[in-house]
């Protein structure tokens, strides 16, 4: 009986060492499904999965990227010349043409003739780049030449400008406008909250009567709480509105809206951090500051904010973290537009609001459902960064407490 | 300017800024309690969407958000408190306490989009449970542990090692001790982090677009593995994408209101219970 209850203990011993476990299983996992989907983009053709491009075997082209498929199907680009072939015209032709050239009866039972048909089609116009689905592309024509399909390039991912992943023949997944979007409204947003955010730290710590604190630290508790689809609502419906009517904008659905929101989020966080940076100033430093005749305020510019400069610093990084990740407040309120941010008052896209806003229609294992995984890696990297550096940024003001 | 008069300009516009930041939450929660207040009515709550959206209440999304919260707190509350349990009494000082303890931090620290994504990869297509029920909360499960795991860790240090070696002297083994003990001890500490993961759950809308939450389902859920709406996500639909916005405002802010209410009831009451049993076992 003894040893039963012995082994029984042993088992729940064993059992609470493998939860302490948990949380670094969950990391990897959540590593090994974003890395795996995400990287599975690189693998993915650059033209729409099951299609193919064809030319005239007599043009000049060899390859072309998929930023210069989609302006000649934009008809952006209407020359070879532009794309490195020669001086003629470009003509764009998409499968479903086919259907108002040829009657049914040409095309065959169950579209046999099909195939036959386009050739004919590309034979005859030696300008022509035909956008077809490879059940249907001619094959072994000498008239037809069919342009190799290249996979999704890092450069194409990482230096893209352009985030159209719907696009037809050929999806663009650029990073650099949903990063930029990112950075430029989360980094706008903190440079809105961080004085504000200080001057509440100062404040709490140095200023506030325990009953003034008493009142506010709950409030800074019930702002943190607030979950932050009430927020974007709330940008929604008062924000966006003011925002345009004040600044005279034809949008009110703006970066500088998103910032806003954002700046009124990460508020919480930093406030707390600093004051508790300012709070654990030695005594003995005020002191010596105030016995050399300095004012409280003079100490409190001069000695308390200098030295708990790392952990303001620290308040600012994770600050930047939680407005980086905020998803769906910034998307109600920025207008997730997916272009180069140019300005703070005009609709940007972030990095999790595309996500929030595309994978319900992205199909389960395509190219754009990849593309948003990689995302969602770039984020789990970035916040991961944010967060080990503040680790290391407030380790250095206890050392230097020391 | 002489420095007492800087003093002064300074010290007011902190003064000033605090004011302002309380002022800001009371134009945020004053704006939705009085647009939201009128439509609160006992049918709101109890009757499911009509209309489009437009009118009628908002019973399922409270069902599927009460259904989350039960199932995220069944999956995350045990495993959390278990870790926190090995964090504390068991984890040696070494470099595994140190990873784990920056793993449960980082893990904390992953934006709730990510959450999504990886509930939707693992859950919803590998495991093949769908959008579900027990794909959401396995989701918002991962989320709060980290909440979990710090605030039953806080609770346990909280208590004192006096109380550990009476009981280990008296004859009683480790875990007899830890469970008759140390754990009764810090269970209002412990159910703390409870209260503040439920409000934390209710709340969060990324990580439950792809793994569970249905853009309009009237009927009430049978089985853990169908889909539900859920309070946030019902909240953001028809603020920004139900047929009719304008008709449907009213519906938004009385949602805002009660998923408000909810979150800052359980923040409330978790911070309360926190000051009333930090006091008690200060005087311990």
């Amino acid at each position: 009986m003894r040893r039963l209850k012995r082994i029984a203990e042993r088992m729940v011993e064993g059992l609470l060492t493998l939860s302490g476990g948990v949380t670094s299983l969950a990391i990897l996992l959540i590593i090994i499904f974003l890395f795996k989907e995400g990287l599975g983009l690189f693998n993915s053709p650059n033209v729409e999965k099951g299609y193919s491009l064809c030319v005239n075997s007599s043009n000049e082209i060899v390859r072309l990227n998929p930023l210069q498929i989609k302006n000649i199907f934009d008809y952006e680009v209407s020359n070879w010349q532009e794309v490195g072939g020669a001086d003629e015209e470009i003509m764009p032709f998409r499968f479903d043409e086919i259907f108002s050239q040829y009657s049914d009866e040409e095309l065959g039972e169950d579209y046999a003739l099909l195939p036959q048909r386009l050739s004919e089609v590309i034979a005859k116009h030696p300008n022509i780049i035909a956008f077809l689905p490879q059940k249907y592309t001619p094959k072994d024509e000498a008239s037809v030449k069919v342009l190799p399909t290249k996979n999704i390039s890092f450069a194409d991912f990482f230096g893209g400008k352009e985030w159209l992943p719907t696009a037809t023949p050929s999806p663009l997944y650029g990073l650099l406008p949903l990063l930029l979007g990112t950075l430029w409204v989360s980094i706008f947003a903190i440079l809105i909250a961080l004085p504000l955010g200080l001057g509440v730290a100062i404040y709490l710590s140095e200023l506030a009567t325990e009953h003034a604190g008493k009142f506010l630290k709950p409030a800074i508790e019930l702002l943190a709480g607030i979950p932050s689809v009430v927020y974007g609502f709330f940008g929604l419906v008062v924000l966006v509105p003011l925002v345009q009517r004040s600044l005279n904008l034809p949008v009110g659905e703006t970066a500088f809206t998103g910032s806003l929101i954002l700046a009124i989020m990460a508020l919480p966080t930093i406030i707390t951090v600093a004051e508790d940076a300012m709070r654990n100033t030695p005594r003995a430093m005020r002191e010596a500051s105030l016995a050399l005749g300095a004012t409280h305020w003079q100490t409190i510019y001069k000695v308390v904010v200098p030295y708990a400069s790392s952990g303001i610093s620290a308040a600012v990084v994770l600050g930047v973290g939680r407005a980086i990740g905020e998803t769906m407040a910034v998307l109600m309120v920025t207008g997730n537009a997916a272009a180069m941010p140019r300005s703070l008052f005009e609709s940007v896209r972030t990095i999790p609001a595309t996500i929030a806003a595309e994978l319900g229609e992205a199909p389960a294992g395509g190219a754009h459902y990849q593309s948003l995984f990689l995302l969602g890696c770039i984020l789990f990297v970035i916040t991961m960064m944010v967060s080990i550096s503040a680790e290391v940024i407030s380790k250095r003001q206890y050392s230097k407490g020391v | 300017m002489n420095k007492k008069t800087s003093q002064k300009v300074a010290f007011l516009t902190f003064r000033l800024l605090g004011l302002l930041v309380v002022g800001i939450l009371f134009w945020i929660l004053g704006f939705i309690v009085y647009n939201g207040i009128g439509i609160i009515s006992w049918e709101f709550l109890t009757t499911a969407p009509k209309e489009g959206m437009t009118a009628g209440g908002i019973l399922p999304a409270i069902v599927g958000t009460l259904c989350l919260v039960v199932g995220s707190v069944i999956f995350a509350f045990p495993l959390g408190v278990m870790s926190g349990i090995y964090m504390v009494e068991y984890a040696k000082n070494g470099w595994v306490v140190k990873l784990i303890r920056v793993m449960t931090n980082n893990l904390g620290s992953i934006p709730s989009v990510v959450f999504g994504l990886f509930g939707m990869a693992l859950f919803v297509n590998t495991l093949g449970f769908g959008d579900s029920i027990i794909a959401g909360s396995l989701t918002l499960g991962l989320l709060v542990l980290p909440l979990i795991i710090r605030t039953t860790e806080e609770a346990l240090k909280a208590i004192p090692s006096s109380f550990r070696t009476g009981s280990l002297a008296l004859g009683a083994t480790k875990l007899q001790t830890i469970r008759r003990v140390v754990l009764p001890m810090a269970f209002p500490n412990i159910i703390t982090g409870l209260i503040l993961s439920v409000g934390r759950i209710s709340g969060e809308t990324a990580p439950i677009l792809f793994t569970v939450a249905a853009y309009f389902l009237p009927k009430l859920p049978h089985s853990i593995f169908d889909q539900v709406m859920a309070l946030p996500y019902h909240l953001y639909v028809i603020a920004t994408s139900g047929t009719d916005i304008e008709a449907s405002r009213p519906i938004a802010y009385g949602t805002a209101l009660v998923l408000i209410a909810i979150v800052l009831f359980m923040n409330t009451l978790a911070g309360m219970l926190r000051r009333y049993f930090g006091k008690k076992v200060k005087t311990n």
